[in-house]
């Protein structure tokens, strides 16, 4: 005799409770979670070495976790910021998952740690997936890997808290079309910020330091879409100055103030 | 290729609740899976099929429910499919839409059991 039991589990339950915990602890310990997604070769860690600079210029004490699925040559690089890092390897596993970033927390980071940076592995599909307890989720691209990116990758940038725009300074080297960009972006994920960055001349980092510690501080993060119909309130905070959220855009009329920062006109 | 880690949380997962219908055997597995789960169905069987061998769910078959992505266009009330890749404005009266209705989807929905023949 066949019979069918009802279930309704959602698959990565368990993940996603433990990285619930992780973030309700972690904010116990006054520490927040940025969780940095990209490809391979965006630029994450080149990036990531001014931002823990001028963190640590500033005296706020940050430290990064760095996973690979192999050497440990990030650990080194980012180590020269003089913030706390460890190095992850992953041991050819695509993603992270709560349960290894848990197993890196027992007594670690120090205690007044106001920002762990989490430099997920290099890929854009797997590590959409899980949730490891972050309360800011950077997608992250550099002008090298094409304007549609956003759409080949609608996951990844789907649901992403903010997204970074990297290598900025080659962009008219490269023929990067900035419109079509942020246009792919609020596509996937209407209201999301972009901030342009380059490790090289500079350009975005003060910006980006600024909004993740003002998340820490407890700054309003952006609701993706695709991340439900949460916190609506939240993500109305966020949005750019100027029209009412929710209200048509004309085009290129959504971008903000300043060089540093684009913000995803109509598609 | 994360479809293998998934595969094995849904084993476990149903392998869970097997135990509590012991001794009867588990012929399939039931999944929803949806369009913006960020998993690939084809790759999440081949996967199942792998990641079963040498358990209790040797013998069962991963059944995949795709769920098509909708969103609801809160001003004027309209549902619409998002389409691949997703496009997150409403198509008639192009505002961006905050609410997703479905295609995040990545859950087990039922197992099929078999009863221990006598």
């Amino acid at each position: 005799m066949c019979r069918v039991i009802d279930v309704r589990q959602a698959v990565l339950a368990e993940n996603d409770a433990l990285a619930g915990a992780l973030r309700e602890e972690l904010a116990a310990r006054g520490t927040t979670v940025v969780n940095l997604l990209s490809s391979p070769g965006s630029g994450k860690t080149a990036l990531l070495e001014p931002v823990l600079a001028a963190a640590v210029a500033r005296g706020v004490p940050v430290a990064a976790l760095t996973a690979d699925l192999a050497t440990e040559n990030d650990a080194r690089r980012l180590a020269r910021s003089g913030a706390p890092v460890r190095q992850v390897l992953t041991g050819g596993l695509c993603h992270l998952e709560a349960a290894q970033l848990r197993g890196h927390l027992e007594d670690w980071p120090p205690d007044d740690t106001r920002v762990l940076f989490v430099e997920n592995v290099g890929n854009l599909v797997c590590p959409a997936a899980y949730d490891l307890g972050e309360k800011l989720r950077v997608t992250l691209m550099s002008v090298t890997e094409g304007e549609d990116k956003p759409l080949k990758y609608p996951t990844a940038f789907g649901l992403a808290h903010l997204v970074v725009l990297t290598k900025t300074d080659i962009a008219d080297a490269v023929g990067f079309d900035r419109v079509a960009f942020t246009q792919n972006v609020a596509r996937v994920n209407p209201g999301v910020e972009i901030l342009a960055t380059s490790a090289r001349t500079g350009e975005g980092l003060e910006v980006l330091v600024d909004r993740m510690l003002a998340v820490a501080d407890g700054a309003a993060v952006h609701r993706p879409t695709m991340e439900g119909g949460r916190a609506a309130a939240a993500r109305r905070a966020h949005v750019a100055p100027g029209p009412e959220p929710g209200r048509p855009h004309a085009r290129g009329r959504h971008r903000r103030p300043g060089p540093e920062s684009l913000t995803a006109p109509q598609p | 290729m994360h479809e293998l880690s998934i595969a094995t949380a849904v084993l476990e997962r149903a392998a869970e609740e097997a135990r509590r219908h012991a001794p009867a055997r588990v012929t399939a597995v039931r999944v929803r899976v949806g369009e913006l789960a960020g998993v690939v169905p084809d790759a999440l069987r081949f996967s199942f099929d792998v990641a079963r061998r040498g358990t209790a769910l040797a013998a069962a078959r991963l059944l995949v429910e795709e769920i098509t992505a909708t969103a609801r266009c809160a001003p004027c009330g309209d549902d619409f499919a998002v389409g691949t890749p997703p496009f997150l404005w409403c198509p008639r009266c192009d505002r961006p839409t905050t609410r997703l209705l479905t295609g995040r989807e990545l859950e087990i929905t039922g197992i099929e059991l078999e009863e221990a023949s006598a």
